[in-house]
């Protein structure tokens, strides 16, 4: 190259080990060397270098529940604790929450009553119809009428007044803070961290500090919800803003627009369509978190699916999960709907023409409550009316284990004998002092200095948080669900990729399983495999393949054309065209997949905790029983930080390689 | 006559310290010391005049630095050194209060790619400038209408701009930067993203709205052949630099340098160039035809008579006072673009 005639030292090494650039596999083993030197080196390192020893341990738990017990009970200006300040603002969350509850289901006195569930269904329907069409309001109808009819009304409107209440409070906090991360620019630097952090925590552990602040019950639930959600729309307001075209933003300029104005007349506006997405993610976040925030005394739903699984009555706990299923797609379908809704102008004459559907609603709650006072079944479905498929599941369930059992203790003893547990033992040897070098060196091939330095900060903290051992334990979990799961994505990715109408059978597929609350997925896992460590890793497979299969998928359908045409025309057979052409140009979108699954591994291991494993989840468990708050967020940090190394490595990996292929 | 909008020795550089650069060097650098430096010059050194009523059509390929200077003039962007005079008035001067206002009330400007705001109706669109500045509502609404009739968009007022196509769009874009009743209007390559037809369509759209109008203009285009049925006066630009500023004719025929001569080699010269550009001087005893061309024809209207004459044609003034001749070979130069007919 011409331009190499003085490469520096680093510019001459990173060629070294590119070679001539062809052979990726040289690429790999100069990379890998430093770091499987430092493994066989292993028996030989002073034990320090491979975990390390508990006294040199950072006190990081009892630093922070120091903090902890300072804002508990230390007075600022004399007058008020931080607890009591943040408890009542918490309160204030009572009154939208009470509001919302008494619209929906508990009425605001006896003789005012709540919203009919007729009333509610039909909203629902007008919603659906407005939004997108028949078909949806239809959709909208069945899946209410669903959860009256099946006698979960009322912890469904309890979980949906939740909803309703969080997602707009994490909606406004998340804009907010976009807005001034957009404006200001110090602001931006200092919160871009903060979020990636928060989105790489784990539920649980944003748990036990709102429990501790704020206390047990429907409204900690409540506030952990925001807290959890609102990240990703300020994430997603800072994109959206700047992705406003420029030559808008000029014209609202030329226009003479204030700063003020810029900013509600054109900038927000002109960004609604990255913000619809973040509304639709805040709600599925919450709906997520909701469920999972019954643990902190969340009331709905998730309550009684957890009390249900506590005492494993399988059946009803599958009857909840298939009611959240429902609210989650329809929650999902509506809000999608909502972000894909184009203004249309509007057609002139009188209101109800202007307004079809606005009219359509009045009538619905009016002619619903006239009914609901004649007959009572339409206020709310009366519990003798209600079916319940509870019988039927248990009867499935003690059918499986009847005449399945043994073929499944086969299959899980062989592979926990033969596969998980020497694979857990291997990485228990594995020591810190090479994960270190790992990361810094494939931080610095693929992002230069930088990314090396953060990634010795995640590695060192991993190490020196005084969970080494869980860590890796979480890790061979983790690592073994990825690979069933890059394996099992990858071949059903390609299956989905080679038509159309297989594709768009397989995306529905994936997108609706996409939008269920990870809870959710323990329930089949435990329903096969009672609870154990081979459950957990199960529930992580289902949870987490899709990512993989959804990118496998993007990747393979948007190779070039032409490309593809090429390969065809110079006599390619279809699996050479596959193997050839279309695979190695889908690979960094198909690792982007990964890197997701690993995520999605990384949040669910910690769920899994609750049906009984050893790893790092456990621990945060643990510390929610003894209220240790410290222990809590620093085992939560260790899984982030496991999330971040991946996130950032592939990452990196990826936007080179896509840089390569020229697809950036 | 005063020019209405002016710019002297604008510079746009972009780098480190840009200003600290053009300091140390005078405020001229030289072309080797600015790339040494790492500096990317998008505008150098230029200066020009826009006259009231005058449509001045900056042109230049993508990346020579037309829509730069085009945004110093209305300091959308920044100049790092220069002149924008505005009615006399330096731009970069004035504090940020007072440019607001010169903008809500003396500037409009229409985008390449209209730049509509996508929740905003047409009227609405139309209104904003008004709503900006605080006009009531009915009286920026029924101005509105006035500029969506003018341009040919009357019962489309509540349609949303993506249930409109290419060429309304950029009537809407149009009709809100005349919303205000500006003096000066900008034009960033306004048609470029329509299709041949309706960019056709929209040019004459625009030469009726400025008959009517009179706007003191700054057009934006990269597209030669626009600028030549557009332009009073056409700059090119090349790098950063203003190569040539004249008429359509003047370039045709006087091009400074062979960038501007590339342009101008395809141009349909017998359309543009006038007899005087054209004629000779006569020579004593030579016979000529009786008729008598102006020197102000387009070679064009008057080239099949001269071409069927056997001998040359005389050419008058407007005082109808002969000024020279010209010849059957002269204008097959033209027709056949032989050679530039340097002269007149």
């Amino acid at each position: 190259m011409a331009e190499a005639a003085v490469p520096s030292g680093e510019l001459a090494v990173r060629r070294w080990v590119a070679g001539s650039g062809q052979s990726g596999l040289r690429v790999a083993a100069f990379l890998l060397a430093p770091f499987v030197f430092v493994l066989l080196l292993g028996p030989w390192l002073p034990d320090w270098l491979r975990a390390v020893p508990e006294a040199w341990s950072a006190p990081f738990v009892g630093w922070i529940n120091v903090i902890v017990g300072v804002l508990r009970t230390e007075e600022i200006f004399g007058l008020l604790t931080f607890r009591d300040m943040s408890r009542a603002i918490a309160n204030l969350i009572d009154y939208p929450l009470d509001f919302v509850e008494a619209i929906l289901v508990a009425g605001f006195s006896d003789s005012v009553p709540g919203l009919p569930w007729i009333a509610v269904t039909g909203l629902a329907i007008v919603l659906g119809w407005y939004l997108q069409g028949r078909q949806l309001g239809i959709i909208a109808g069945v899946c209410f009428a669903y959860m009256a009819i099946f006698g979960k009304w009322e912890l469904s409107m309890v979980t949906l007044s939740v909803v309703l209440v969080a997602a707009p409070v994490a909606g406004a906090i998340g804009v907010a803070l976009g807005i001034l991360a957009y404006k200001r620019r110090w602001f931006e630097t200092l919160l871009w961290p903060v979020l990636n952090v928060m989105q790489a925590l784990p539920h649980f552990s944003y748990m036990i500090p709102v429990a501790i602040f704020i206390g047990i019950g429907h409204k900690a639930g409540t506030i952990a919800t925001i807290i959890f959600a609102f990240p990703v729309m300020a994430r997603l307001t800072i994109l959206g803003l700047k992705g406003v075209s420029p030559e808008v933003r000029e014209a609202g300029i030329m226009a003479g627009c204030t700063g003020r104005q810029m900013l509600w007349k054109v900038e927000l506006p002109a960004a609604r369509p990255t913000l619809m997405v973040g509304v639709n993610q805040v709600i599925m976040l919450c709906l997520a978190m909701v469920v999972l925030a019954s643990f902190v005394g969340a009331k709905g739903l998730g309550h009684d699916l957890l009390n249900r699984l506590r005492s494993l009555w399988i059946g009803q706990a599958l009857e909840i999960g298939v009611v959240i299923v429902f609210m989650a797609i329809i929650l999902d379908r509506l809000s999608q709907a909502w972000a894909r809704k184009e203004p249309e102008h509007m057609r002139e004459g009188p209101f109800h023409v202007r307004h079809p559907f606005l009219t359509a609603g009045a009538a619905v709650v009016a002619v619903s409550y006239i009914l609901a006072a004649f007959i009572p079944a339409l206020q709310l479905w009366p519990k003798s009316l209600s079916i319940t498929t509870a019988p039927m599941w248990d009867a499935l369930i003690d059918y499986i284990i009847v005449y399945a059992f043994d073929y499944l203790e086969l299959i899980k003893a062989t592979l926990l004998v033969h596969v998980l547990i020497p694979m857990r033992d291997l990485y228990l040897l594995l020591p810190w002092s090479a994960l270190l070098v790992f990361a810094v060196t494939l931080g610095w091939y693929y992002g230069g200095w930088k990314v090396a330095g953060i990634q010795a900060l995640f590695a060192l903290y991993l190490a020196f948080a005084g969970f080494w051992e869980r860590t890796l334990i979480t890790a061979y979990m983790v690592s073994f669900a990825v690979i069933v799961c890059v394996i099992f994505g990858s071949i059903v990715g390609i299956w989905a990729a080679s038509g159309p109408r297989r594709t768009k059978i397989v995306e529905l597929i994936l997108d609706t399983f996409q939008t269920f609350p990870s809870f959710i997925y323990l329930i089949p896992a435990i329903m096969l495999f009672n609870v154990n460590d081979f459950a957990a890793i199960m529930a992580i497979v289902i949870y987490a393949t899709i990512p993989t299969t959804r990118l496998t998928i993007f990747g393979l359908r948007t190779v070039p054309h032409d490309i593809v045409e090429a390969a065809i025309t110079s006599g390619c057979t279809p699996r050479q065209v596959l193997w050839k052409v279309r695979m190695p140009l889908a690979f960094p979108a198909i690792m982007l997949g990964i890197n997701q699954t690993i995520m999605y591994a990384l949040f669910m291991v910690v769920i899994a905790a609750f049906i009984g494993t050893t790893d790092l989840g456990q621990e945060i468990f643990r510390s929610k029983a003894d209220n240790n708050a410290g222990k809590s967020l620093v085992v939560g940090l260790c899984v982030a930080c496991m999330g971040l190394i991946a996130d950032q490595l592939i990452n990196a990996w990826a936007r080179e390689r896509r840089k390569v292929l020229g697809l950036a | 006559m005063d020019a209405k909008i002016a710019c002297r020795s604008v510079w746009k550089l972009y780098g480190r310290d840009p200003e600290g650069f053009l300091a140390a060097h005078g405020g001229a650098p030289p072309d080797d010391a600015i790339e040494a430096d790492g500096y990317i010059p998008a505008v150098r050194h230029a200066s020009l005049e826009v006259f009231p009523g005058e449509i001045l059509v900056i042109m230049g390929l993508s990346g020579s630095g037309k829509s730069t200077l085009v945004r110093c003039l209305s300091r959308l962007i920044e100049p790092t050194a220069g002149e924008v005079l505005f009615d006399g008035q330096d731009l970069l001067k004035i504090p940020a209060r007072e440019l607001i206002e010169i903008r809500r009330h003396k500037m409009g400007m229409v985008f390449q790619h209209f730049a509509l705001l996508p929740h905003r109706t047409v009227l609405q669109n139309v209104a904003f400038p008004l709503e900006v500045q605080g006009v009531d509502r009915a009286t920026r609404e029924n101005r509105a209408l006035e500029i969506i009739e003018l341009v040919g968009l009357k019962g489309r007022e509540r349609y949303y701009p993506r249930e409109l196509s290419g060429g309304q769009q950029q009537r809407v874009g149009i009709a809100r930067s005349l919303a205000v009743e500006p003096d000066v209007w900008f034009l960033d390559e306004p048609f470029s993203a329509l299709d041949p037809l309706i960019r056709r369509e929209m040019q004459d759209e625009f030469l009726r709205l400025q008959t009517m109008l009179q706007k003191t203009i700054a057009f934006i285009t990269h597209d030669f052949d626009e600028a030549i049925r557009l332009a009073d006066r056409i700059a090119i630009m090349n790098e950063g630099r203003i190569v040539q500023i004249g008429t359509p004719e003047e370039l045709v025929t006087r091009p400074t340098d062979d960038y501007v001569a590339n342009f101008t080699r395809d141009v349909a010269r017998e359309k543009l160039l006038t007899i005087a550009s054209v004629m000779e001087a006569p020579t004593d005893g030579q016979p000529l035809s009786d008729s008598v061309v102006r020197r102000t024809d387009r070679v064009a209207d008057v080239a099949r008579m001269i071409v069927t004459s056997e001998v040359p044609l005389r050419v008058a003034d407007d005082d109808d006072r002969i000024v020279g001749v010209v010849s059957r070979t002269r204008i097959l130069d033209v027709l056949f673009s032989r050679e530039s007919g340097a002269g007149g």
